[in-house]
């Protein structure tokens, strides 16, 4: 049961993983990307990680992806990705050293792991009590620093995208000063 | 009948190297963000597999900060490619080569 959900489930996401790069427009990358963010929770499921799927639905598919949305609609949908290479050859030698991670990470799997190892027995009791107490007692002090991290993340992205006052010209901050004048006596 | 925990890691790295390859080839900022994220999600896979294997939840857990982690960075890099798309009118990264030697 669980070997069929993996076989129908990851070969979705790895399409929708090869889609995503090979739209022109951004909108249907992101779609597809959120297509691969579902089956990825999925995945997660299927590990007995319950509440990191939701997570994953909720954080990823949900607030991450509609963040895209809409910066994707803010900035207008940009169609016109050149298709001039600005380094010549760069695709083809990219695409080649995907392949060549891909070797090197199923070699890696295959000496490290092994194909036929089964999962040990998941652990038991409720997930998300599980992942709740050791989050709250072995890392709690991490749990705090990522809430002053996302603090930090929110003052930024206003400063960042903040709109300068009107009148004030957006490249002041970059201009030189200008030098100042001889005094002629 | 269990999936053996290869397969999840062998996913995991497939879509790794998506995301790698879109990095490399695409060249609007906002797709390269996404391919970014689909690195994010398949790293996030392979510490849970690893988790799952060693029967405990600490590898769901540091999954968990690194989603926490990737939202923080997605709000981040959106903010600066819309700071960007602004001053240049242009999410194409070849725009962008101010510092380039």
């Amino acid at each position: 049961m669980d070997l069929l959900v993996f076989w129908i489930v990851a070969p979705i996401s790895v399409g929708a993983g090869i889609l995503m790069l090979l739209q022109r427009n951004a909108v249907h990358s992101a779609l597809f990307l959120i297509l691969s963010q579902f089956t990825l929770a999925v995945m997660f499921a299927l590990l007995g990680a319950h509440f990191l799927a939701a997570a994953q639905v909720i954080v990823y598919a949900g607030a991450i992806m509609v963040l895209f949305l809409f910066v994707i609609m803010f900035l207008g949908v940009d169609r016109r990705e050149a298709l001039i290479e600005p380094l010549r050859g760069q695709r083809g030698l990219a695409i080649g050293l995907g392949a060549l991670l891909v070797a090197v990470v199923f070699v890696a799997i295959r000496l490290g792991v092994g194909l036929a190892t089964a999962p040990g027995p998941a652990p038991r009791g409720d997930n998300v009590e599980a992942v709740g107490r050791t989050l709250f007692t072995k890392y709690f002090f991490p749990f705090e620093v990522t809430s002053i991290l996302l603090i930090v993340a929110a003052i930024a992205a206003m400063v960042l995208a903040r709109r300068r006052a009107r009148g004030v010209p957006d490249t002041e901050v970059f201009e030189e000063p200008e030098p100042e004048r001889e005094v002629v006596p | 009948m269990r999936t053996p925990i290869a397969y999840f890691l062998i996913l995991s790295g497939l879509l790794f190297a998506i995301g790698t390859v879109g990095v490399l080839v695409r060249r609007n900022a906002l797709v390269i963000f996404m391919s970014i994220e689909l690195q994010l999600n398949a790293v996030n896979l392979s510490l849970i597999a690893f988790s799952r294997q060693l029967g405990g939840v600490d590898g769901q857990v540091l999954a968990f900060f690194s989603i926490v982690v990737a939202a923080a960075e997605v709000v981040v890099g959106l903010a600066i490619i819309v700071a960007i798309f602004r001053k240049r009118a242009s999410a194409n990264v070849d725009d962008v080569s101010l510092l380039k030697w």
